[in-house]
C-alpha cells in the first residue's frame, strides 16, 4: 500500500489490471465461489420458473408503494447478511490476535472489513429497512393511494441497489476503503489512500444518496399533501409523525453529506487542497462537515423505530397511546436538537471548554425528550391489557436494553468523561446498544408487526421467539464485554492485543456475535416456515392485531389502489374509532381509480449509475463519458414518455372488493 | 473524601466478579484520569436515578397488565394526565440540570490546555515548579517524544517524573492519531499540522501502556509505547541512559524516521534539534518547504500576489508516496522564501519564544490577540532568482 509504483492509467481500463482482482486471497477466493455458486443457482431457478418477464414488469419497474417498500426490505436483509458477515470476521479476529498470534485477517484485510461493516449497516442495512418500512405503511396510515411521486420512488430504489451493488463489487474487483466508516482525511486523501477503496466509498454513497435525498423529498411530499380528509397534523398516527421528521432530517442533511463528499472527490481527483494538510487545506473541517450529517442520521435511524414502538405498544396494550401531544412535540424536539449536537463525535479534538460543554449540555438536552418517550410508552402499558405477541417482545426488550445505550450516551456526552472513554470499546458497545438496542429491535418488531398486512399471513410464532431470544441474549452476551473492555483501556479498530487479560472478554464477545448469527439464521428459518406454512397463518380480516391506525382497515395484502374509497377521519386511531362506531364498509357505488402506470426508466437510470460509478473509481474515461451522456439521454427521453397512468376500471374494484366482502362474512359464519 | 467511599462501594460488586482484570480508566494512578473517572462515576450514579425506576416500573407494568391477569384495571381510553406530563418531563429534565452544571465545571476544570493547579487532592502545584513540557509526534506507525529541557528523544518510550506537572505538546506528522495514556489522562487527538495539548500529572511510580486511539492506517495496532512514572533519581538515570545513545535527532535523521514503519522498538536519541518540533508541526521539516507559519505570517501581511502561484516546486516525497492526483496533476509544495539560515534563526527565536503557539488559549475573542499574530513577523523578501533553488521550477500555468 505504501511507497508503490507509480502505473499510468491505460485509456482502455484505466487504472484496472488483473492485479485488481483479489485471486490470491483465500477468503476472498472461497467467498466469491459460495457467491457465485449462490447467484447461479438463483438466476438459474428465475429462468427455470420463467420469472424474468413476472419480476421485471410486477416488481423491478413497479410504481406501486407496497411493492418498493417490499423490495427495500429485501434489498435490507441481504446486506444485513453481508455486514453481519464482517461483524463476526472482526469478533473471530479479535478472539484469536492474541499472544503474539497475528489472527487470520492481515491489517489489509481486517481494515476494509471494519470499514465496510459499518457503511454496509449504517447505509445499506438500516437505511433501506426503515425506507421500506416508511414506503409501505406511512401511505396506508394517511388513507393515500400511493406516494406523491410514483416513479421518483421507484428510482429512488433502484439509485440505493446501485449504490450497495457498488460496495458489494469492492469485495471481488479491487479492494475496499481502509480508513473507517467515516473515511476522515487525511487517511482517506489521495496521499495516504492512493487506491480505488475510497474511491468506491464516494461514488457508492454519492449514488446511493441520490435515492435516500429524493425518497425523502418523496414522503414530506405525501405526508403533507396526501392525507386523507379529516387527518389534521394532530391526528396523524405517530409512526407517521416520526417518519415526516425523520425525512426532514434526511432532505436536511443529505446534501451536506453530498457536499462533503464532493469535496473530497475533488481533492483526491482533481488536486484542489480542501481536506489535505498543507497548502491551506483543513481535515478539521471534514469532521466537523460529516457529523453534520452523521449525528442526525442516528436520528434518522432511530426516530421511525420510535414510531414503530408508538404504534405497537398501543396496539397491544388495546389502549390509546398516552400523551399523543407530547410524543408528538417530543420527536419535534429531537428533531430540531439533533442538528446541535455534532461536535460530541469529537470532543477529544481540543476544542476550548466552553465549546465542548455547550455541546455535552446540548446533547444531554436530547435526553430529555427521549426520557418523556420512554415515559409515555411506559404509561400506555399501564392500565391497559398486554398481549405478548413477537411485536410487543421487542418493545419489551427495547425499553430495557434502550434506557442503557442512553445511559451510557449521556456519560460519553460529559467531555471529561469522553476524553477517557472516547474511541473505546465502550463507545462501539454504546452505539450498538442503541442501534440495536433500538433500531434493529424497531425494525424486527415493525417487520413482524407489519408483515399480515403486506403478505395476508402472520409469522410463525416459533421461530420468531427463536430469533428474538437468541437476538436478545447474544446481544448482551456480544456488548456487555465490550464495556467491560472499554474500562479496561481498550480502544477501537485494533486488529492484534497483547495483554491476556484482555482474551477472555473477546471470547464471550465472539461467543454472543455467534448467537446472534442463530438469531438472524432463526429470522430467515421464520420467514421460510411462514411462506410454508402460510395457509395455517392466513388473516382475512386485514386486521390481525385488533389495530388502530388506518392501514389494517383495508385487506391483507392491500389491494393495488389501497382504498377503494377515500376514508374520513374524525379520531387519532381512526381504524379504531371506525371499528367502535361500527362504520360500514362501502359496497356499491365503486368509482375508477387513476393510477400510475409502471416505468422501466428507474433501473436502467440506476444501472448506468453504476457504471458511471465503477468507470470513475477505475479512471475509465471514455466509459464515464459515455454513461454520464447515457444517463442525461435516457432521462431526458424518459419526459418524453407521455403514456404514464391508467384507470382501474370501477368493475375490477367492484370485483376485488366483493370478494374482501365474501372473505369478511365467512370470517364472521366462523 | 467521601466522593471516592462513593463510587468504590457502588464498585464493589463489579470488582469482586471481575477481579483479575485491569481496570484502568476506573483505577488510574494520575490526578487528571483519576478526576475524569469521578466524574464519570458520579454521572452514572445520578442517571442511575431514573434508569432504575424506569426498568423496574417497564417489568413490573409488562408483568402486572399481561393480558392474562383480568384482575388489573383496564382503561382503554386512558390517555393523558396533565400532572403525570408534568413529572415526566421535569424528572429528565432535573437530572440534566444537575448534570448540566457538573458537565459545565467539569469541562472547564479538566480542559486538557488548562495548566494543573493541583497535583492531587491536598497538595497544590508548588509555586517554583515548572511543568516537563514534551512534545509529542504521532508518526506512522510509532510516537516520538522530544524532551526540550533535557534535549533528548525517545521513540515509543515516554517516562515523567512522579508528581510533576506534564505538559504534552502533540502534533503529527501525516494522518490523525490520538495520544492516549489511560492510567495518566484522558486522550487528545495528534493532528497534522496543529498543535494539541495535554497537561498532566503522574501520582505514583507506575509502569503502563499508552497508544493511539484513532485508527491511522495499516501499522495502527502496533503504535503502542511504554508509559513509566518514575521518581526523581530514576528519571535523572532514565534521561542520562537517553544521553548515552550514539544517535541524534536531527531533520535528516527525522526524515528517516518518519518513513512508514510497524511495530518500532525503542530508540533514544542524545541530542536534538531545538526547532525540530516547530518545523514538524509547519510541516517544513524538508529543506526547502516554507513552513506554515511564514505562510501565515506573509499572507498576514498582503500576501505575494502572482509571486505565490509561481512559488511552488514538485512533491517527490509526501510520507507515504504523494504522486498527484489524475486530473489535477502533480503535487507541488510552496517554496521557503528564506535560505535555510533565516528560517532556522527565526525558527530558533519563536523556538526560545514558548508565546508562540503556547498562548493558543482556549479563550478567544474581541479584544484578544489573534493567534496568527503572534507567528514571528518578518517582511517578505524578494523572490530568490530560480537558479539558487534546487529542481526544476514549474511555469505558472501549470
Amino acid at each position: 500500500m505504501t511507497e508503490q509504483p507509480t502505473i499510468a492509467p491505460s485509456f482502455l481500463f484505466g487504472r484496472f489490471t488483473l492485479e485488481a482482482i483479489p485471486y490470491h486471497e483465500p477468503i476472498l477466493v472461497a467467498t466469491f465461489i459460495a457467491v457465485a455458486i449462490g447467484g447461479i443457482a438463483v438466476l438459474g431457478a428465475i429462468s427455470y420458473f420463467r420469472l424474468w418477464g413476472y419480476l421485471w414488469k410486477e416488481w423491478f419497474t413497479s410504481v406501486d408503494h407496497k411493492r418498493i417498500g417490499i423490495m427495500y426490505m429485501v434489498l435490507g436483509i441481504i446486506m444485513l447478511l453481508r455486514g453481519f458477515a464482517d461483524a463476526i470476521m472482526m469478533r473471530l479476529q479479535q478472539a484469536l490476535a492474541f499472544g503474539g498470534s497475528e489472527g487470520y485477517l492481515p491489517a489489509h484485510h481486517y481494515d476494509q472489513v471494519f470499514t465496510a461493516h459499518g457503511v454496509i449497516m449504517i447505509f445499506f442495512v438500516a437505511m433501506p429497512l426503515v425506507t421500506g418500512l416508511m414506503n409501505y405503511v406511512v401511505p396506508l396510515q394517511i388513507g393515500a393511494r400511493d406516494v406523491s411521486f410514483p416513479f421518483l420512488n421507484n428510482f429512488s430504489f433502484w439509485m440505493t441497489v446501485s449504490g450497495a451493488i457498488l460496495v458489494m463489487t469492492s469485495l471481488f474487483i479491487g479492494e475496499f476503503a481502509q480508513t473507517g466508516w467515516l473515511a476522515y482525511p487525511p487517511l482517506s486523501g489521495i496521499a495516504y489512500s492512493p487506491n480505488v477503496g475510497v474511491d468506491y466509498y464516494i461514488w457508492a454513497l454519492q449514488i446511493a444518496g441520490v435515492g435516500t435525498t429524493l425518497s425523502g423529498i418523496n414522503l414530506i411530499c405525501t405526508i403533507v399533501k396526501m392525507r386523507c380528509p379529516g387527518m389534521t397534523m394532530m391526528k396523524m398516527p405517530v409512526f407517521t409523525w416520526t417518519s415526516l421528521c425523520t425525512n426532514v432530517l434526511i432532505v436536511a442533511t443529505f446534501p451536506i453529506l453530498t457536499a462533503t463528499l464532493a469535496l473530497l472527490t475533488a481533492d483526491r481527483y482533481l488536486g484542489t487542497n480542501f481536506f489535505t494538510n498543507d497548502l491551506g487545506g483543513n481535515p478539521m473541517m471534514y469532521v466537523n462537515l460529516i457529523w453534520i450529517w452523521g449525528h442526525p442520521e442516528v436520528y434518522i435511524l432511530i426516530l421511525p423505530a420510535f414510531g414503530i414502538f408508538s404504534e405497537v405498544t398501543s396496539a397491544f396494550s388495546g389502549k390509546r397511546l398516552f400523551g399523543y401531544t407530547s410524543m408528538v412535540y417530543a420527536t419535534v424536539v429531537i428533531t430540531i436538537l439533533s442538528y446541535l449536537v455534532w461536535l460530541h463525535h469529537f470532543f477529544t479534538m481540543g476544542s476550548g471548554a466552553s465549546v465542548n460543554s455547550f455541546f455535552g449540555i446540548t446533547t444531554m438536552i436530547i435526553s430529555i425528550p427521549t426520557g418523556a418517550k420512554m415515559f409515555n410508552w411506559l404509561f400506555t402499558m399501564y392500565r391497559g391489557r398486554i398481549r405478548f405477541e413477537l411485536p410487543m417482545m421487542y418493545t419489551i426488550a427495547f425499553m430495557l436494553t434502550f434506557v442503557i445505550g442512553g445511559m451510557t450516551g449521556v456519560l460519553l456526552a460529559v467531555p471529561p468523561a469522553d476524553f477517557v472513554l472516547h474511541n473505546s470499546l465502550f463507545l462501539i458497545a454504546h452505539f450498538h446498544n442503541v442501534i440495536i438496542g433500538g433500531v434493529v429491535f424497531g425494525l424486527f418488531a415493525g417487520i413482524a408487526f407489519w408483515w399480515p398486512k403486506a403478505f395476508g399471513f402472520r409469522l410463525d410464532p416459533f421461530w420468531g421467539k427463536m430469533s428474538f431470544w437468541f437476538w436478545v441474549v447474544g446481544f448482551y452476551v456480544a456488548f456487555m464485554p465490550l464495556y467491560v473492555l472499554g474500562l479496561m483501556g481498550v480502544t477501537r479498530r485494533l486488529r492484534v492485543f497483547d495483554d491476556p487479560s484482555l482474551h477472555i472478554w473477546f471470547i464471550i464477545a465472539a461467543f454472543g456475535a455467534f448467537l446472534i448469527a442463530l438469531g438472524i439464521a432463526s429470522f430467515l428459518i421464520q420467514i421460510a416456515v411462514s411462506i410454508k406454512n402460510r395457509d395455517k397463518l392466513r388473516d382475512t380480516t386485514g386486521d390481525p392485531w385488533d389495530a388502530r391506525t388506518l392501514e389494517w382497515a383495508t385487506s391483507s395484502p392491500p389491494p393495488d389502489y389501497n382504498f377503494a374509497f377515500t376514508p374520513v377521519v374524525h379520531d387519532l386511531d381512526a381504524w379504531w374509532d371506525m371499528k367502535h362506531r361500527g362504520a360500514a364498509r362501502p359496497l356499491t357505488g365503486f368509482r375508477p381509480i387513476h393510477m400510475p402506470r409502471n416505468s422501466g426508466t428507474g433501473p436502467i437510470l440506476a444501472a448506468i449509475s453504476f457504471v458511471l460509478g465503477f468507470a470513475l473509481i477505475w479512471y475509465i474515461w471514455w466509459l464515464a463519458a459515455l454513461a454520464f451522456v447515457a444517463l442525461l439521454g435516457t432521462a431526458i427521453a424518459h419526459t418524453f414518455n407521455y403514456n404514464r397512468d391508467f384507470d382501474i376500471p370501477a368493475d375490477v374494484i367492484a370485483r376485488t372488493e366483493e370478494a374482501r366482502t365474501k372473505l369478511l362474512a365467512a370470517q364472521v359464519n366462523a | 473524601m467521601s466522593l471516592r467511599r462513593l463510587h468504590l462501594i457502588a464498585l464493589l460488586p463489579l470488582a469482586a466478579a471481575l477481579s483479575g482484570c485491569n481496570f484502568v480508566v476506573l483505577a488510574p494512578t494520575g490526578d487528571v484520569a483519576a478526576q475524569q473517572r469521578d466524574l464519570l462515576v458520579i454521572s452514572t450514579l445520578l442517571m442511575l436515578l431514573i434508569i432504575i425506576p424506569v426498568m423496574a416500573l417497564t417489568a413490573f407494568f409488562a408483568w402486572k397488565y399481561r393480558a392474562s391477569n383480568t384482575t388489573a384495571r383496564y382503561e382503554p381510553e386512558w390517555s393523558h394526565s396533565t400532572q403525570m406530563e408534568l413529572v415526566i418531563w421535569s424528572a429528565p429534565l432535573l437530572i440534566i440540570i444537575c448534570l448540566g452544571a457538573l458537565t459545565w465545571m467539569g469541562t472547564h476544570l479538566l480542559d486538557p490546555w488548562r495548566p494543573l493547579d493541583r497535583i492531587s487532592a491536598d497538595q497544590p502545584v508548588p509555586a517554583d515548579v515548572k511543568p516537563l513540557d514534551v512534545q509529542v509526534v504521532a508518526l506512522d506507525w510509532k510516537w516520538l517524544f522530544i524532551y526540550p529541557e533535557q534535549g533528548i528523544a525517545t521513540v515509543n518510550d515516554l517516562a515523567a517524573p512522579v508528581d510533576r506537572p506534564i505538559r504534552f505538546h502533540i502534533t503529527a506528522s501525516s494522518v490523525m492519531n490520538a495520544f492516549y495514556v489511560p492510567t495518566l489522562a484522558g486522550m487528545i487527538y495528534a493532528m497534522p499540522a496543529m498543535r494539541t495539548e495535554l497537561n498532566a500529572v503522574a501520582n505514583s511510580p507506575v509502569d503502563s501502556r499508552g497508544f493511539s486511539s484513532n485508527y491511522s492506517g495499516a501499522g495502527f495496532s502496533g503504535m503502542s509505547f511504554r508509559f513509566r512514572a518514575l521518581d526523581d533519581a530514576a528519571f535523572a538515570a532514565w534521561v542520562d541512559e537517553a544521553r548515552t545513545s550514539e544517535s541524534q535527532l536531527t531533520r535528516a535523521n527525522y526524515l528517516e524516521l518518519e518513513r512508514p514503519s510497524q511495530n518500532v522498538p525503542v530508540q533514544r536519541f542524545a541530542a536534538i534539534d531545538p526547532t525540530l518540533f516547530d518545523a514538524i508541526l509547519n510541516l517544513c521539516v524538508e529543506p526547502g518547504k516554507m513552513c506554515m507559519s511564514d505562510m501565515m505570517a506573509i499572507d498576514a501581511k498582503g500576501g505575494q500576489d502572482m509571486a505565490s502561484v509561481t512559488n511552488t516546486l514538485p512533491l517527490t516525497y509526501d510520507k507515504h508516496s504523494r504522486r498527484g492526483t489524475v486530473l489535477g496533476g502533480q503535487a507541488n509544495y510552496v517554496v521557503g522564501i528564506c535560505t535555510p539560515e533565516d528560517l532556522s534563526t527565526a525558527l530558533t527565536l519563536s523556538a526560545a519564544k514558548p508565546a508562540r503557539g503556547g498562548d493558543l488559549a482556549p479563550v478567544q475573542g474581541a479584544g484578544l490577540p489573534l493567534p496568527a499574530l503572534n507567528a514571528p513577523s518578518f517582511t517578505p523578501i524578494r523572490l530568490p532568482s530560480s537558479a539558487a533553488l534546487p529542481g526544476p521550477r514549474r511555469p505558472s500555468n501549470s
